[in-house]
């Protein structure tokens, strides 16, 4: 009896051990509370962008004069601005932007910083040392007033402010990256890519890279809720998303100017932008302590 | 020490080459003319001409850069294109309202953040623990840009306890000498200067050290914990020696590194933050003047004000390393 016991348990655990390291890092995933709270957020955020012409109940660019600064109410929960649009269906729209500012700024910062880092990882020496130095160059700057003065230069719009805070982003990219393909390179797989001939550029591309993505997966959750962070600041400054946009920054921006006598024209938009950020973060740190439970102990 | 102070020095220098020529081509990426940019479609072509002329936009890149930073090491930061007055003169004028903001913001941080996570750590999975872990992580995630308004709203608008905007009342007679006013107003004993002076400073500063507070309290908690399991410390308890020293004397000290490095960095964030901080609550210092020369498209004061930070966060980041081996004397820079 004992005997089959442990040739069950023994079954189970090669079942186990046979799910891959992605299983077990998503079931480790599920086993955090606050990274389900965050995971929560995050599609919630994705439903409401998806589905936001069927749930949002008004059109979030088109107001009534005779409904403007309407406080919360039955029918309109969140209230309305100063121009008589429906607050909480420009919030339902604003997911969208937010969404692709993320996936947008993410974007440009992962493909070069990654690009960058793994070159000057992998082959060291002298590309290692410009490569860094020019990273080490824009880490001087606060990276917020950078991407202000490179939007400020290249003009106020959407689309130059995402440029921008995906250019501020990519020495972090650059950073860990470089760190992994450090660590990585030196593995025996790699020595044994090497000692078959493949060819340098498929050695990082598919054997180093693929064993760095932990770290920059990491890396990249977070980096979506700074950037609508970063984002939604521009747009407040007023050097991001244009009128009549639903962007949650925009929306603070034109709110704060009724701050007195419709505060609801600014708090829900923040909170939106509060409660995103946050779904990222706890995301981002609860893949962390998954990809990497050593890190976690 | 000394030879390791003077070899970073010399390392900040090839940064600091990079900062300007970053800064100095922020007029060139600009599309179409920079100097129709400037000064707007409306200008006449004598202006244009003449202000092409003053900067210089015909020569060589290499050319223009020399000459930048000719006038940059001579101490010539250019003059404002709407004022004409010296960049360098109207920095002088706002940077002491900047550092007074930054300085309030880090000791806030500093004193709260540090608080609550040595607390947290001494109480681990505590009630106390959850509720400032959990504001910790909401306080990281926070738009400061909205809580400021938020805080304008509460304090200012709604309870009437705080001034919502500025630095000092109007009504109040001050006399400068450093032009950080809490500062000049203990130096010249103005106790009245001082009060106002603190109660409007205390909004801006708790917005713009929110961020930094909820960092160092995440990372005061986790690396007091870490010090805490250490044998010395177990070994300080054996020897019964109170928990308040064995806190504060034995533990803190070696928990300190990485905090220091996160009060570092976030100085940096600060002189960012302090551009919307100071916008939202109408503080005359550099990052105001700085955003509302954007808006007048005044790139001189820009890039005069981006080499400005980027100095300061350098030299920063320099004074942390060097604080390192005080903190930690295991630390020896050979």
């Amino acid at each position: 009896m004992d005997t089959q016991i442990a040739a069950k348990k023994s079954v189970n655990q090669q079942a186990n051990q046979s799910r891959g390291i992605w299983a077990d890092s998503f079931s480790r995933l599920l086993r955090q509370k606050s990274a389900i709270f965050g995971l929560i957020i995050v599609v919630t955020l994705i439903c409401a962008a998806l589905f936001a012409p069927y749930i949002a109940p008004y059109n979030p660019e088109k107001g009534i004069l005779g409904d403007r600064l309407q406080a919360p109410s039955e029918g309109h929960w969140f209230g309305t601005d100063s121009q008589g649009r429906d607050i909480l269906s420009r919030i339902i729209f604003g997911s969208r932007i937010s969404i692709q500012i993320g996936i947008i700024t993410v974007g440009i910062s992962l493909v070069v910083g990654t690009f960058m880092g793994a070159l000057s990882g992998y082959f060291g020496g002298v590309l290692d040392l410009l490569v860094m130095r020019f990273i080490d160059i824009m880490m001087a700057f606060p990276y917020i007033l950078l991407a202000i003065a490179i939007t400020a230069v290249l003009g106020p719009s959407l689309v130059n402010a995402m440029i921008a805070i995906g250019i501020v982003g990519i020495p972090i990219y650059a950073r860990v990256v470089r760190g992994a393909v450090l660590s990585v390179k030196e593995n025996e797989y790699v020595e044994a890519a090497r000692a078959v001939g493949c060819s340098k550029s498929r050695i990082i591309w598919r054997h180093v890279l693929p064993n760095c993505i932990a770290p920059i997966i990491v890396q990249a959750t977070l980096g979506i809720g700074t950037a609508i962070l970063d984002s939604a600041g521009l747009s407040f400054l007023g050097l991001g998303a244009r009128p009549p946009k639903s962007e949650w920054g925009l929306m603070l921006n034109q709110g704060k100017d009724s701050l007195q006598t419709a505060p609801w024209a600014v708090m829900f938009p923040g909170l939106a932008i509060l409660l995103v950020v946050l779904g990222f973060n706890l995301l981002g740190d609860g893949l962390r302590d998954a990809l990497d439970p050593k890190l976690k102990e | 020490m000394l030879s390791y102070i003077f070899r970073r020095l010399l390392m900040i220098i090839p940064v600091l080459i990079g900062v300007s020529i970053l800064a100095f081509l922020l007029i060139h990426l600009i599309p179409g003319d920079p100097a129709v940019a400037m000064l707007g479609e409306r200008a006449t072509p004598e202006r244009i001409a003449h202000l092409e002329e003053v900067l210089g936009l015909d020569d060589p890149l290499y050319v223009q850069y020399g000459r930048f930073m000719g006038q940059i090491l001579q101490g010539d930061f250019g003059r404002s294109i709407h004022s004409n007055s010296p960049v360098l003169w109207e920095m002088g004028q706002r940077f002491p309202a900047t550092i007074e903001l930054t300085i309030a913001a880090m000791i806030i941080a500093i004193v709260v953040g540090m608080g609550a996570g040595i607390i947290s750590a001494v109480k681990p999975y505590s009630i106390f623990d959850h509720i400032s872990m959990g504001t910790a992580l909401v306080g990281v995630s926070m738009p400061i840009f909205w809580l400021g308004l938020m805080l304008i709203y509460l304090f200012g608008v709604k309870l009437g306890l705080l001034p919502p905007s500025g630095r000092l009342d109007v009504t109040i007679d001050l006399e400068t000498v450093t032009n950080i006013y809490v500062l000049d107003a203990i130096i010249t004993g103005n106790w009245v200067a001082l009060k106002d002076a603190l109660r409007h400073l205390i909004m801006p500063a708790v917005a713009l050290g929110t961020i930094p507070m909820a960092m160092i309290a995440r990372m005061t908690r986790s690396s007091m914990l870490e010090v805490m399991r250490q044998d010395f410390v177990r070994t300080a308890r054996a020897k019964g020696l109170p928990e308040k020293t064995i806190v504060f004397r034995h533990a803190l000290k070696n928990a300190f590194l990485p905090v220091l490095t996160v009060i570092g960095l976030q100085f940096g964030y600060l002189l960012g933050g302090a551009v919307m901080t100071e916008w939202i609550f109408s503080w005359p210092g550099i990052g105001r003047w700085m955003f509302m020369a954007i808006g007048a498209r005044d790139f001189p004061i820009v890039q005069g004000g981006i080499l400005l930070i980027a100095t300061v966060f350098v030299f920063v980041n320099l004074i942390v390393d060097v604080l390192y081996s005080y903190v930690d004397p295991r630390i020896r820079y050979d």
